[in-house]
């Protein structure tokens, strides 16, 4: 009965643990592996003007509001003494930027870190059914432009198989007459878009012009780039408006929609946009940890990330110590090592962390022996056991703070970590190991001290692993999973791998 | 196929029988133990209290020292006995046993032949009151008591100390014994941890078979080289009652008891085990588990101590 109990407890655990690591990979999107990496580009506007004397300066620049793919991991704005507002009127994003006085020219900048995603939240721009106004066209072009319309909507469907007709003849290497009529007067790809969507609303047709960002590494004055998008009764398709492809390019970002200008500037003349855009890596976990956070994740607001990092740091070790608990469960009861104290082997791989396994074993093994010279000693010395005990703890001090000192005269720097070594553990160690050896021999003494430091060394390496303790910070869920198969070890009546050994005499029988 | 004789290790363990560390904690200590019952045991001034108001003869107590003060009047305490046992109430694994076996000039002889003081006499005593000793260092008392002289039996098959033997007692019914004999290396000492031999004894009849020394068979005593197996165990059936009637003395569900044999006074309960070793399956060649199954299943455990005796006879001889 017990036992089921026990072991309907741990399926609960693991289940709950697997679960709730399997919702944070899958949904939240958090890298399973500590390597995983996410590209992330920075973009930066810099934007350029010179303030009108006696003017107060008001400035609204327009901003990528959640661009589809990415994840925005950082976004900054540099703008000395200016006031900044943010604004969103569901469409676009505007950042607003106000001063009272200024003089000569001023320069602001505007930074946002993107992360490519595609699993990011994408949060559906309020459609609203746009209205069709209906161009009026000079009397040439308007004869031109009915042609044309004719033509393509023989040869179309609906929306989007006529706005795809359409550019494709606009664009033709050889456009017929009507065609280039309607081309001869444009002058820039934004006044070649907004004609664009002057014909289809001719047609009847909604479509805008939105403004997108290439996103390649490297660039340092780049611009803009304007694109068309058709609605076709249910939701909006992008075109390149120069050759009629669909759909957005692989990178980029949607900057603004609209033919509105993406800076207005009052107070100011000569205004001049600029972007710069470099690429980089960086660790999945920011990524996602971010995005789980744009998602109003009630999980990752109780995250481990959400403490303060110094906070953080102290828990990434602390979570390491059930694992090295487990170890120890194992190596005990499975195993069947001998050591000096249950935890002891745990505390003194945490302090391995600091001086890496081979000076740690050194240090150790140096720091014990040392210990139990002078216990040894002192057994000679009849001391009450308490004032002994003291004793050692102060003698294991003083050594350590002699190993210091020998280690960095000599200029090895590696012999400075001794301090980070737990002495009390260590006194109760000297202490223990006399105890056994006195009463049960130096080979005991040798075999618990030596199992002691294999399961600390084995503690070691588990604990810093780095791929275990991304695991355990990312996702302490799996602690109840590590707690489950505790409980479950907890009733193993197995045997024990050196009681083989110790009933090897049954085997002859 | 060459691998038709190999059998896997814990198979063949499980097939004889032989009870794990891990099988002996989860299965019969946590269950049958209950922890409210351990003080009774583990202070041998309680175990030894309760004997007494029970009839078991237990060895005589000379007298307690429990503050490190009346160390300085041991001297006083000690005058009338020429031999004694110092050991600790609360001691574990048979540690911290210091035996006198004499005086001269003055001075103590401890058992090797080594002579002691008043003074280190008085620093075992003050060990032993500091916990160093007892059970997670706990401050402790020290016991004074009688020195069991044991049966000449055993003269042979022992090397100074007291050998002892070691019953181990299921819901009330022996099911295993060893006697457990001193060796030079355990220094007087009948644990089997520390150097000493253990010899398995059968059930139904008290004789003994070959030991285990250190975890291997053995057929001659080490030191004094006497044949250890074929001795028969002298009151063999007094002995089974005795440790039958330890468990209705602790309530306790798994013991191992410890009984002496003293040359005056016959049997002789030490102390009571609530953690008992497993090595008595090796010195007795036979797995414990298929006897403690079969007492579990019994539907109802006889309350006549003479009753469970001859239960334990029995499920001796069916096995063999």
């Amino acid at each position: 009965m017990r036992n089921l109990h026990v072991k309907t407890l741990a399926l609960l655990l693991i289940v709950a643990g697997i679960s709730l690591c399997w919702y944070k990979v899958t949904r939240l999107g958090l890298p399973l592996l500590p390597t995983e990496k996410a590209e992330v580009w920075t973009v930066e506007a810099r934007i350029e003007f010179k303030a009108r004397r006696d003017a107060p300066v008001k400035l609204q620049f327009s901003i990528p509001r959640q661009p589809s793919g990415y994840t925005v991991v950082d976004e900054n704005f540099v703008s000395s003494n200016y006031g900044l507002t943010t604004e969103d009127d569901g469409l676009n994003r505007f950042a607003q930027w106000a001063v009272r006085r200024a003089k000569g020219y001023q320069v602001l900048y505007y930074r946002i870190h993107l992360a490519q995603d595609p699993m990011a939240p994408v949060q559906p721009a309020t459609i609203v059914v746009p209205e069709v106004h209906p161009p009026r066209f000079p009397e040439l072009l308007h004869s031109a432009a009915a042609g044309l319309m004719e033509e393509v909507r023989s040869k179309s469907a609906d929306s989007a198989t006529f706005a795809r007709e359409l550019l494709l003849r606009l664009n033709a290497p050889m456009p017929n007459s009507n065609a280039s009529l309607l081309k001869q007067d444009i002058q820039s790809p934004e006044e070649w878009t907004k004609r664009i969507v002057d014909l289809l609303a001719g047609a009847n047709i909604a479509a805008r012009m939105i403004q997108i960002l290439l996103l390649k590494d490297g660039i340092s004055h780049g611009s803009l780039t304007p694109w068309l998008e058709v609605y076709d009764g249910t939701q909006w398709l992008a075109f390149n408006p120069q050759t009629g492809e669909a759909g957005l390019p692989k990178d980029a970002v949607v900057w603004h929609i609209g033919d509105a200008p993406i800076l207005d500037l009052s107070g100011g003349k000569n205004p001049k946009i600029e972007y710069s855009i470099t690429e980089r890596t960086q660790d999945r976990t920011l990524v996602a940890e971010q995005r789980a956070r744009q998602m109003g994740s009630r999980l990752m607001e109780y995250s481990l990330f959400s403490l303060p990092v110094a906070t953080q740091n102290v828990y990434r070790v602390l979570l390491m110590v059930p694992i090295g608990a487990f170890l120890i469960v194992f190596l005990r009861n499975v195993i069947g090592i001998k050591t000096f104290g249950t935890f002891m082997p745990i505390l003194i791989a945490l302090a391995f962390r600091e001086t890496e396994l081979l000076w740690g074993l050194v240090l150790f093994c140096l720091l014990v022996a040392l210990g139990l010279l002078i216990r040894f000693y002192l057994e000679y010395l009849k001391l009450l056991l308490v004032p002994r005990l003291a004793a050692v703890l102060i003698i294991v001090i003083i050594l350590m703070a002699l190993v210091s000192l020998v280690s960095h005269k000599l200029g090895f720097d590696r012999g400075l970590s001794v301090a980070l070594f737990p002495m009390v553990i260590l006194a109760m160690t000297i202490e223990r190991m006399s105890l056994v050896w006195e009463e049960l021999g130096s080979s005991e003494a040798l075999k618990q001290g030596f199992g002691s430091l294999l399961v600390a060394a084995l503690g070691y390496l588990s604990m810093s692993s780095r791929c275990l303790e991304h695991l355990v910070f990312v996702f302490p869920e799996l602690l109840l999973v590590i707690l489950a198969m505790t409980l479950l070890l907890g009733r193993y009546t197995g045997y024990r791998l050196t009681e083989l050994w110790r009933f090897r005499a049954a085997f002859r029988s | 196929m060459f691998w038709n004789g190999f059998q896997l290790p814990w198979r063949r363990l499980r097939e004889l029988g032989i009870m794990g560390l891990n099988e002996r904690n989860a299965d019969f200590i946590l269950p049958y133990n209950p922890r409210r019952n351990y003080p009774l045991v583990d202070d041998k001034r309680r175990t030894k209290a309760l004997a007494m108001e029970a009839g078991i003869r237990v060895p005589m107590l000379y007298g307690v020292v429990e503050i490190v003060h009346e160390i300085e009047q041991l001297h006083t305490v000690l005058e009338p006995y020429e031999d004694f046992v110092v050991k600790p109430a609360h001691g574990i694994g048979g540690e911290g046993i210091l035996i006198i076996t004499g005086r001269h000039n003055g001075r103590y002889r401890k058992i090797g032949g080594t002579m002691a003081d008043d003074d280190e006499l008085g620093h075992h005593v003050s060990n032993v009151l500091n916990g160093m000793y007892s059970l997670g260092g706990l401050p402790d008392s020290a016991l004074i008591e009688y020195r069991v002289k044991f049966d000449p039996i055993f003269e042979h098959i022992s090397y100074q100390g007291v050998p002892d033997i070691r019953t181990l007692v299921f819901k009330g019914i022996p099911v295993l014994a060893m006697i457990r004999l001193p060796t030079r290396i355990s220094d007087g000492k009948a644990n089997l941890h520390q150097g000493a031999i253990g010899v398995g004894i059968d059930m139904a009849t008290g004789w003994t078979f070959c030991g285990v020394w250190h975890e291997d068979p053995i057929e001659q005593h080490p030191d004094t080289g006497g044949t250890l197996s074929g001795r028969q165990i002298p009151h063999w059936d007094d002995i089974l009652a005795l440790t039958a009637r330890c468990h209705d003395l602790v309530g306790l569900g798994f013991i191992g008891v410890d009984i002496v044999l003293d040359a005056q006074y016959g049997p002789m309960m030490l102390e009571i085990n609530a953690r008992p070793g497993l090595s008595i399956q090796l010195a007795n060649k036979i797995g414990l588990l298929p006897r403690l199954r079969r007492i579990e299943e019994l539907r109802s455990i006889p309350a006549s101590v003479d009753e469970r005796v001859k239960l334990a006879k029995s499920l001796a001889l069916r096995e063999n």
